[in-house]
């Protein structure tokens, strides 16, 4: 019988091997996904303030990451990082460190949009019921603003589980790469290995993301029949 | 001898560096007035009532609730806002919560009052003004008028010393003013104290025991309705009060 390739994918411990390298993708981008929308949170009210100087750092801070590369930034954390402050950090705690930088910049600016698009009214009618500027953040304005942010919300979260697919390149070994070393170990016993090991993390990668698209669909209608 | 709700003296108020909005306004409120406040738009009606409810600082002067001057201390607006209940003329009710939400929220967090006792008064409320089937509707599913007869209630739920009422028919369509405006009348009638905004001079002249006349951030006229609408004494009055009648095109 002619050898497709297929079998590849379960010799050994492969498939776990792919399994495990999954979760290592989605592991990054998660805690930084977590991190993110809370920091991202922090900073889309801060961008809100209205003083110069605080504008003028985010404005910054947002330009710097719209304009560098993931990749770039990966290799300045984990290579600059290393020779120039002395830290030894793993590839994966740098990955954290540049998609939580990354995620927070957009969704600070995401959080900010969705505070700007809240009617003054609202605050207004808060405050002049008599409940505290925090009161009205929790259970007035915030509420409106998770329902505004959850399509591009969401977004993020998918293009950072794909992204995560250049950490491989600081040395982390997730689910791509594990699909590589697949590849590179069977290349003579099973040449036609990489179409079908490319398939399967496509696959994988389908599974974690549909099912977000799926939740901000049935979130985004549940909220629209309001 | 009846009790002064609010007393403001000598208001001054300007945004930013620019002229006065409120020029040196006095006014006070007695319990069970209703006062209603006309002036051609820009005259600082809204800002007035603004100021009344600590939304705006004061450049100038004083406002007391009782006899007492809330400075600006964070913890004292609060109890001034809770006491100065405000609607205002957009619909401001909070869409992310359903009828009931909206009612129970500041009652409950503001107020610390039990859910079951605010409730049971809600629904009494919404009965009054023939919406209680409507508590477990989100706002969106409501008509404009239905939303202000809410905010209304939201307001008088927790028990307010004086209500502001801010064109809040401005933003309706001319059917649903008048189920709103009945309300507003039911409340004048029941004993209510009232600070009212408004564009309809046939319901002002209905509702108020004193009417303001504000042009250019003063008190101009100030007059019982019959007067002020029969006779007015001002020639800046006179003008506005003609503006809103049309002369035929034909004869």
């Amino acid at each position: 019988m002619q050898n497709m390739g297929f079998e590849v994918l379960f010799r050994g411990t492969n498939f776990l091997r792919l399994c495990g390298g999954l979760w290592v993708t989605l592991r990054i981008a998660l805690i930084s996904m977590i991190l993110s929308i809370l920091l991202g949170f922090v900073l889309g009210m801060i961008m809100n303030i209205q003083n110069i100087v605080v504008k003028a750092i985010c404005r910054f801070y947002l330009e710097v990451v719209r304009i560098m590369p993931q990749l770039v930034l990966l290799f300045l954390v984990y290579f600059g990082a290393a020779k120039h402050l002395g830290m030894n950090l793993s590839g994966e705690n740098a990955a954290i460190i540049v998609f939580t930088f990354w995620g927070t910049a957009e969704m600070g600016d995401l959080v900010r949009s969705a505070l700007i698009a809240i009617p003054k009214h609202q605050y207004e009618s808060g405050c002049g019921l008599g409940l505290t500027k925090l009161q009205v953040y929790i259970y007035i304005i915030l509420p409106q603003t998770v329902r505004r942010l959850l399509p591009s919300g969401i977004n993020l979260l998918t293009r950072m589980i794909k992204t995560t697919s250049l950490v491989a390149l600081i040395g982390v070994i997730e689910v791509v790469k594990v699909g590589k070393q697949i590849i590179d170990a069977s290349r003579y016993t099973d040449p036609k290995a990489g179409l079908w090991v490319y398939g399967a993390v496509f696959i994988m990668y389908f599974v974690i993301c549909f099912p977000f698209s799926r939740l901000s669909a049935a979130l985004e209608k549940k909220f629209a029949n309001q | 001898m009846a009790e002064t709700i609010l007393e403001v003296e000598h208001l001054k108020k300007s945004y930013g560096s620019q002229a006065l909005v409120l020029n040196d306004i006095s006014f006070s409120i007695e319990k069970g007035e209703v006062v209603v406040v006309v002036g051609p738009s820009g005259c600082g009606k809204s800002t007035f009532l603004r100021c009344l409810n600590r939304l705006e600082d004061i450049n100038e002067g004083t406002i007391k609730l009782r006899g007492v001057s809330y400075e600006k201390e964070k913890k004292k607006v609060h109890q001034f806002r809770e006491k100065v209940g405000m609607v205002f003329q957009s619909y401001d009710l909070f869409p992310n919560m359903t009828i009931m939400g909206n009612l129970l929220l500041a009652p409950m967090k503001v107020q610390k009052r039990k859910k079951e006792e605010v409730q049971a008064e809600a629904e009494q409320l919404l009965e009054r003004v023939g919406l209680l089937e409507k508590k477990d509707s989100y706002p969106r599913q409501l008509s404009g008028g239905q939303k202000q007869r809410v905010a209304i209630v939201r307001s008088l739920l927790m028990h307010p010393e004086v209500l502001l009422l801010d064109e809040i028919t401005a933003a309706l369509d001319p059917e649903m003013v008048r189920e709103v405006l009945q309300v507003v009348l039911e409340l004048a009638k029941s004993g209510m104290t009232m600070v009212i905004v408004t564009h309809e001079m046939e319901f002002a002249r209905a509702v108020a025991d004193r009417v303001i006349f504000l042009d250019g951030g003063k008190v101009v006229e100030e007059a019982g309705p019959e007067e002020f609408f029969n006779h007015p004494k001002t020639d800046r009055a006179k003008q506005f009060l003609n503006s809103f009648h049309y002369e035929a095109v034909n004869e």
